[in-house]
């Protein structure tokens, strides 16, 4: 084992931990801990923009931006923080640009901004064009720029290192650490790749923006890689995670495979048509129709394939009509999307609607954080030193349903707040010493996996994960449905258990690396449906047939789910290593809490679009 | 569990529960022949081994490794995420091209011949499709790939034309794969010259009317190792996922050092 040392260590590579880092290293030494090169983070994939009111095309101000986050998030955003992120968005967009992302101009030569779901002038009068953008690779272009960035300012990274644990003063999965306590982190475990080796990471601060879980679906935009991992280690060291529930289901995928297209093509003005031609959107939201927020169009797509007037030989996806577009106009405003149509379904979007449907694409709940980027223990207590940023994070900017191009707003400024607070925090800080034996409930499960001579193939439990959730804890969720997933999500944790890997080297064994981020995905998976079932009611992302109206009497509250012991000891045990920090089936109960929402201006109303 | 495939795409259907009950989505079985590297198994020896997997029909390359790895062997290694071009992952030979497994669909191969898949060329192979990143990364940051300014920054944006923000538009596509610098037979030689993916990234910012680096830029590229290694034999064009122009991109770059217009 090799043992390093920094005040500042960031875990994750994407725009949240690029931002963090650029802030951090200019402070304190800082180490950025990525599982992938940090030019392959899926903050790469993302198309249609980045929303500041600059108001450079038209009237708008933050003010408007900060309630149109909140009604977007069906009232459960936290206002202190969407206020913080509305206004702050402003510098946001114009520090990436001093830094040299090439945005779209105007004729005047100002970043150019476009229209985009649920941005609307004025408290929802209309669409506001709000969204900075560089055709549809916004996203590709802030992960470039930031790289370019951290090359300029030479921040160093571990590429291909993949963090296990996480390591707090603290055992918080016994429940039994006083409220008020001071618990602090001391800092990561973790696996490099090419060698197999482990690394003790010793840090005052950890950041964790390891980004989203979208592979506990089977149709999803997320890459193979978005495993939940970040959200899970803290999970399992009994940090609570927040508001998973919340899964916002992007509408406009590339039917049956679930490759994003921008909502950007909406915004530049495509419509949704169902099998008559009919444009559906005029009847579910009719003052902003297609540029409703991405639930309502998600569940108005759903309900009509589900009522019969889906497209296509199965009737089960709609159309997204571009033809009455200019193709010079798609070409330069949405040139990637289209050339996903083209390559992927060989549909050519000038002139033949493109069929699309629902696909998982974002968790608006994460580790819990105050808007320093603070992780919480619970509803007030901070675990000192450790912070979080992004996807992985629930600040809660995004409430139950986040708003397009908030997520690339998101990263650039709570990455940023959250690498000042770590650096600042860490200036200051003393060394907390690691636990004894730090690595070694990653070792144990590390070999268990490689050394079980045979078992069920992962990718076969993985499958039937994804399929479950697909088919139970979609965009339509009912007690029934939820249940059934819970269940099956019982019995495939059991068959992990006994789930082996055939690579049994050491040399970039992504065999071992796919079965621990299965260990993660059924955990977070685990967390979503159990607080699914819980919340009767409906609102944002989280729709329950069975309990279809919002419920502000019962749940504006925040869900705070702990991994706790379990109850009943006659679980079925095994060899598995079953101590905080690892995959530990059936040894664990999820117990649920609640967290209030912080209100500030906005008193909740009735949304109508 | 009681799901059903819907969609025409069951990516990872190669259970036999799928049986052929549908009959909607045509399948057909495709053999891979790929270059395997395993130094802890098979020695310091490459050799090739041969899997067939059932395909259907929008299935990519990247779906049919992911069969072998996942039904067949779970050793066969390859890097991959995004599986849809633009995280610049999994770029890899392909019936001797460079391409991205996402972005080949199997039904634009000739599905009569083994597929043959092997790793970038002219980098180190560290185990079957994984090649060593680090020399090509080496030389994108070596040009100083980054916007470059002098004096107070702006209180606002700084301001660019619509026509100035297109004279760069293309190079900033790059997702540093490395499939152009991996197909260029210079680069192939001895690993010395810069490559065509650190060109381009020098190109989008010699050309950014916003940059004030470019002479620098140049002086790093007027190097033995610099642009004038380049023999206009477009494999890196052809390579490209993004569809850059990059052998006209160099060429760009060879005229402002010439000229000291940009």
């Amino acid at each position: 084992m090799q043992t390093h040392q920094y005040d500042v260590v960031i875990v994750g590579a994407g725009g949240a931990g690029m931002r963090a880092a650029l802030e951090s290293s200019k402070r304190t030494r800082t180490a950025v801990i990525s599982k992938l090169y940090p030019t392959r983070s899926h903050t790469g994939a993302a198309q249609g923009g980045m929303c500041a009111a600059l108001a450079n095309v038209e009237e708008d101000n933050w003010e408007w931006h900060t309630f149109d986050t909140v009604k977007g998030g069906d009232y459960l955003v936290d206002q202190d923080a969407a206020e913080v992120m509305a206004k702050e968005a402003i510098d946001a967009v114009l520090d990436l640009e001093k830094m040299g992302l090439p945005f779209n101009r105007t004729p005047e030569g100002k970043i150019d901004q476009r229209r985009f779901g649920g941005h609307t002038r004025n408290h929802g009068e209309a669409a506001v064009r709000r969204s900075c953008y560089a055709a549809d690779r916004t996203g590709h272009m802030i992960l470039q720029t930031l790289y370019q960035q951290c090359v300029k300012n030479d921040v160093e990274f571990f590429n291909e290192f993949y963090v296990l644990d996480v390591l707090l003063s603290h055992d918080l999965t016994t429940g039994e650490v006083a409220d008020g306590e001071e618990v602090a982190v001391s800092g990561v475990v973790a696996y490099e790749l090419a060698t197999g080796e482990i690394h003790l990471f010793k840090a005052k601060s950890v950041v964790f923006a390891t980004g989203g879980a979208g592979k506990i679906y089977k149709t999803t935009s997320n890459a193979q890689t978005l495993t939940g991992d970040g959200m899970a280690l803290a999970f399992r060291r009994g940090i609570p995670l927040e508001d998973m529930e919340f899964f916002q289901f992007h509408p406009t995928g590339l039917a049956g495979l679930g490759i994003l297209l921008s909502e950007a093509a909406r915004g530049e003005g495509g419509i949704l048509r169902n099998s008559d031609g009919e444009r559906f959107m005029e009847r579910y939201a009719p003052t902003i129709k297609d540029l409703a927020p991405r639930d309502i169009v998600a569940r108005s797509m759903a309900n009509e394939v589900r009522e019969g007037r889906g497209a296509g030989p199965n009737k089960d996806y709609v159309l997204l009509d571009l033809t009455h577009l200019e193709p010079a106009h798609i070409d330069a405003k949405l040139p990637d999307i289209t050339e996903f149509a083209r390559t992927y379904l060989g549909i050519e979007p000038y002139t033949e609607p493109v069929p699309v449907y629902p696909t998982a694409h974002y968790a608006m709940g994460g580790v819990p954080t105050n808007i320093l980027g603070e992780v919480l223990r619970n509803n007030s207590d901070t675990v000192r030193g450790l912070y979080a940023a992004g996807e992985v994070a629930c600040v809660s900017v995004h409430g139950s349903n986040r708003l397009g191009t908030n997520s690339l707003l998101d990263i650039n400024v709570f990455g940023k707040r959250a690498g000042i607070a770590a650096a600042e925090y860490a200036v200051g800080a003393d060394w907390v010493e690691t636990p004894q034996d730090p690595e070694g409930g990653v070792v144990a499960e590390l070999e268990r996996m490689r050394t079980l001579p045979s078992g069920e193939r992962v990718a076969h439990v993985r499958r039937d994960l994804q399929n479950t959730m697909d088919a139970n804890a979609q965009v339509f969720r009912t007690e029934e449905s939820l249940r059934q997933a819970l269940a099956d999500i019982a019995a495939l944790q059991e068959r992990y258990r006994h789930v082996s890997v055939q690579d049994k080297g050491k040399v970039f064994n992504t065999d071992l690396l796919e079965a621990l981020e299965l260990g993660f995905l059924l955990d977070i998976a685990e967390v979503v449906v159990v607080g699914a079932l819980n919340r009767q009611e409906s609102r944002g992302g989280h729709f329950r047939e069975d309990f279809p109206q919002r419920d502000d009497a019962g749940y504006m509250k925040h869900t705070m789910a702990y991994r706790r012991p379990a109850a009943s000891g006659d679980r079925p045990h095994s060899e598995a290593p079953s101590g905080p920090g690892t995959s530990a089936p059936g040894t664990f109960d999820i117990v649920l809490d609640y967290k209030p929402v912080i209100m500030t201006r906005y008193e909740p109303m009735e949304r109508k679009y | 569990m009681s799901t059903t495939m819907q969609s025409p795409a069951a990516t990872e259907s190669t259970q036999s529960s799928a049986g052929g009950e549908v009959g909607a989505v045509p399948s057909f079985d495709v053999t891979l022949r790929i270059r395997r590297y395993n130094v802890e198994t098979h020695g310091d020896e490459a050799y090739w081994e041969e899997f067939t997997v059932t395909a259907y029909g929008t299935d990519r390359l990247l779906d049919a490794l992911h069969k072998v790895k996942w039904d067949v062997d779970g050793s066969l290694s390859f890097r991959r995420s995004c599986a849809h071009g633009v995280c610049g992952s999994d770029a890899m030979r392909i019936n001797g091209r460079n391409r991205l497994a996402c972005k080949v669909l199997l039904k634009d191969l000739n599905p009569d011949k083994p597929i043959t898949v092997e790793p970038l060329k002219g980098l180190p192979v560290m185990k079957d499709l994984i090649v060593d990143m680090e020399p090509f990364f080496a030389s994108y940051r070596e040009i100083m790939p980054f916007l470059v300014t002098g004096g107070n920054e702006p209180t606002r944006e700084r301001l660019q034309s619509a026509e100035q923000r297109e004279r760069f538009d293309d190079t900033t596509k790059c997702i540093l794969c490395a499939a152009c610098t991996s197909s260029c037979p210079v680069f192939w030689t001895d690993g010395q010259y810069f490559g065509p993916a650190a060109i381009v990234n020098a190109h989008r910012f010699i050309f950014d009317s916003r940059d004030d680096g470019a002479a620098q830029r140049l002086e790093i590229l007027n190097d033995k190792e610099g642009v004038w290694r380049c023999r206009t034999i477009f494999n890196c064009t052809e390579a490209c996922p993004r569809g850059i122009q990059i052998t006209k991109a160099i060429q760009e770059v060879k005229r402002a050092m010439i000229t000291r217009a940009f």
